[in-house]
């Protein structure tokens, strides 16, 4: 996983609530069963006019010149929420984003992000709004900058606000650590958990009785 | 010491090791997945050549994809379908995971089939990577929806990592009115506190309104808690739930059954657990409740109208009911009941249960669905198939003039295959009224299976209280 330290970009503002996964990568655009070739049929039903033929919507936001290099998406309160899927993500890192900044996040959508080196940032609703307005109003002078070993969001000469982030996701993204190989380590752990366990809990061990 | 949560306890019981900052490594008991999401989990696994760790505890099913039109197979009208179907069961039979396949009696929806196989156990934390997991907490279980990559982990380590949520109880007080459900319970609570009221909680349901429901419409309440922007949410087990549970194909039995049933009688809130947030409910405040928009959040009364944007004082919560209204071509003011309606769909894991059929059944009984309406209903399983088909349900519905299909997911979403079609207007016992979920620019409106039942009978959005 590429690591996440620091990161200045332009940065594209999409401050709607509740924008869910089925918007950022539609269920028609998941085609294969692996993790690539996503980034196009990102955001596709209000990227394209026609998403069959993929005509650009010239009002949608990443089709305006200064954004198309965004790698910060600003988003609204409950990003990410709906269906589950990674692709979403996937999608996202294909195409370039490497932060998402919002007021909060879907918690499957907020724990995907981390897996695959992109960083949620949660800012308060007036900061969103205040930081969307400020890279609207001059997306290439004002580009976000993000700092995530001191946990800070700037722009352009201004105060740097400082976030919070759960302790193992932020170790995670700045050493692009692969949590499987990290918990694995921990085997020990876990056998002795589960011996412990199943005295207490012996029907959770059991194979059923069932012939199925 | 204060009392502890019902969501605080289970977090003890399984944690294997605290990361600090309030994230702990907790152990996962069972592991679902289905060929949408699942196989990239299990192909990342064998590519990396670890094993799955007790692959008796995990489980797959075909739902999300499979076709759900009589006489099915591997071929579905989702062009490469077929692939997801194929590697799934691939990457299952390799793995030597619990495949239900296509022709398996055990085959449905995943949420729906790890409840009535009694997999889902009271306190178990299980997984899959789909969000509605959490529709298993109304069993007591401390489930929710993960992504693939979460999906790897927990096969390879039986365990997640992952961080605390903040605790909240919803409680539900007084009586529901007759003809009232709980889907429109979830609906109302939804509507009232919006799409991301619950954002970062998990939520235990609770209070008379809830202990009161059978235990299947309790599934209906938990399975939106992702909708209300929650990580979960739970109820508290109880004697309904056991009585529920008890000779299910996978549930313990004899003596163990006796020893689990006495520890799940301890899996409840202290009475002085201290909740991050509550919020009380009253059933009597609840009617009949239908979406108007393309958020969970965006609903009303069934005799109520469309809202006017211009009233909301927020900026991006104008916008988006602006937006939202334009995608459902409506305008302000608009009545609801009496909206006409091209298509009618019961079934998802939200309301497709047998007793959710039945409901549909009774008010379909001898009346038959509007020209002009397609109607459909998917069971949520091949067992509640075969269940209904006992009780003759399956007549009672293709007399009205409804489709009977074979279980899943079917077009709860679109998958890129079949769909409802552009700009038709859909009710809908679903949990997702997004943009283009069931269909490209097809029109959602969420309510309980009476509801849609009732509408495809009128032709119209309408309340099934008095059709009498
Ligand atoms: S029925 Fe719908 S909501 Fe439920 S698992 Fe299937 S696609 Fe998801």
């Amino acid at each position: 996983m590429e690591k996440f330290t620091t990161l200045k970009s332009v940065a594209a503002p999409l401050p709607l609530p509740n924008i869910d996964t089925d918007v950022i990568i539609p269920s028609r655009e998941m085609k294969g069963t692996g993790k690539t070739g996503l980034s196009v049929g990102m955001f596709a039903n209000w990227r394209y006019s026609d998403p069959i033929k993929r005509v650009e919507n010239p009002d949608f936001i990443l089709n305006k010149a200064p954004y198309r290099a965004a790698k910060i998406l600003i988003g609204g309160k409950n990003f990410g929420c709906g269906s589950s899927r990674e692709h979403a993500v996937w999608a996202m890192s294909e195409y370039g984003f490497r932060a998402v900044l919002a007021p909060s996040f879907g918690a499957i959508f907020y724990g995907n992000c981390v897996r695959n080196g992109i960083l949620p940032v949660v800012l308060s609703e007036d900061l969103i709004t205040a930081l969307a307005e400020k890279t609207a109003a001059d997306p290439a002078k004002n580009q976000i900058e993000i700092d995530l070993p001191r946990q800070t969001v700037s722009v352009a000469d201004g105060t740097p606000y400082v976030f919070t982030i759960p302790r193992a996701d932020k170790d995670m993204l700045v050493e692009g650590l692969d949590s499987v190989d990290l918990t694995l380590r921990r085997g020990g752990e876990i056998e002795a958990f589960e011996r412990a366990d199943h005295n207490v809990r012996p029907w959770a061990y059991a194979t059923p009785a069932s012939s199925n | 010491m204060t009392g502890q949560t019902l969501i605080e306890k289970l977090w003890k019981l399984h944690t294997v090791a605290d990361l600090g900052g309030g994230a702990a490594l907790l152990y996962i008991d069972r592991i679902f997945l289905h060929e949408r999401t699942g196989s990239v989990s299990l192909k990342e696994l064998a590519a990396r050549n670890i094993p799955v760790r007790h692959k008796e505890h995990v489980f797959v099913t075909m739902d999300h994809i499979v076709d759900t039109l009589p006489g099915r197979g591997d071929d579905t009208l989702m062009p490469s379908g077929k692939d997801f179907i194929l590697t799934t069961r691939a990457a299952a039979l390799a793995a030597g995971v619990n495949l239900f396949d296509i022709k398996d009696p055990r085959q449905g929806i995943v949420h729906v089939v790890s409840a009535e196989q009694g997999i889902t156990l009271p306190g178990f934390t299980q997984v899959c990577p789909d969000s509605h997991s959490c529709t298993l907490g109304a069993l007591g279980a401390f489930a929710w929806g993960i992504g693939s990559t979460q999906g790897t982990h927990a096969l390879a380590t039986k365990t997640l990592e992952v961080a605390k949520p903040k605790m909240m109880r919803v409680t539900f007080t007084g009586k529901l009115g007759p003809g009232v459900t709980s889907k429109d319970m979830i609906l109302h609570l939804i509507g009232k506190y919006s799409a991301s009221g619950g954002s970062g909680y998990a939520i235990e349901f609770a209070g008379p309104g809830i202990t009161s429901l059978p235990q299947e419409n309790r599934f209906t309440i938990c399975n939106m808690a992702v909708e209300f922007g929650a990580f979960t949410g739970i109820i508290a087990p109880d004697e309904t739930t056991f009585a529920w549970i008890e000779g299910r194909p996978y549930a313990p039995a004899g003596a163990l059954w006796d020893q689990a049933v006495a520890h799940w009688r301890t899996l409840n809130s202290d009475a002085d657990a201290v909740f991050d947030q509550e919020i009380v409910i009253d059933c009597a405040d609840i009617s009949p409740t239908v979406t108007w928009g393309t958020s969970p959040g965006q609903t009303s009364p069934i005799a109520g109208e469309v809202p006017d944007p211009a009233a909301t004082a927020d900026d991006a919560v104008r916008k988006a009911a602006e937006k939202a209204l334009q995608y459902m071509d409506l305008t302000p003011g608009m009545k609801l009941e009496g909206l006409p309606i091209t298509a009618a769909f019961i079934g998802s894991c939200t309301n497709a249960r047998l007793s959710d059929l039945q409901a549909a059944a009774a008010v379909v009984k001898g009346r038959h669905v509007k020209a002009g309406v397609r109607a459909i209903v998917v069971p949520g399983s091949t067992k509640v198939k075969r269940d209904a088909e006992a009780e003759g349900l399956d007549r009672i519905f293709t007399d009205a003039g409804f489709e009977w299909r074979e279980a899943g997911c079917s077009m709860c979403f679109f998958a890129g295959g079949e769909s409802f079609g552009e700009k038709e207007r859909v009710i809908s016992s679903t949990n997702r009224n997004f943009e283009n979920r069931q269909g490209p620019k097809t029109r959602t409106h969420l309510a309980s299976p009476a509801t849609v039942a009732a509408s495809a009978i009128a032709g119209a959005i309408a309340d099934a209280r008095k059709l009498g």
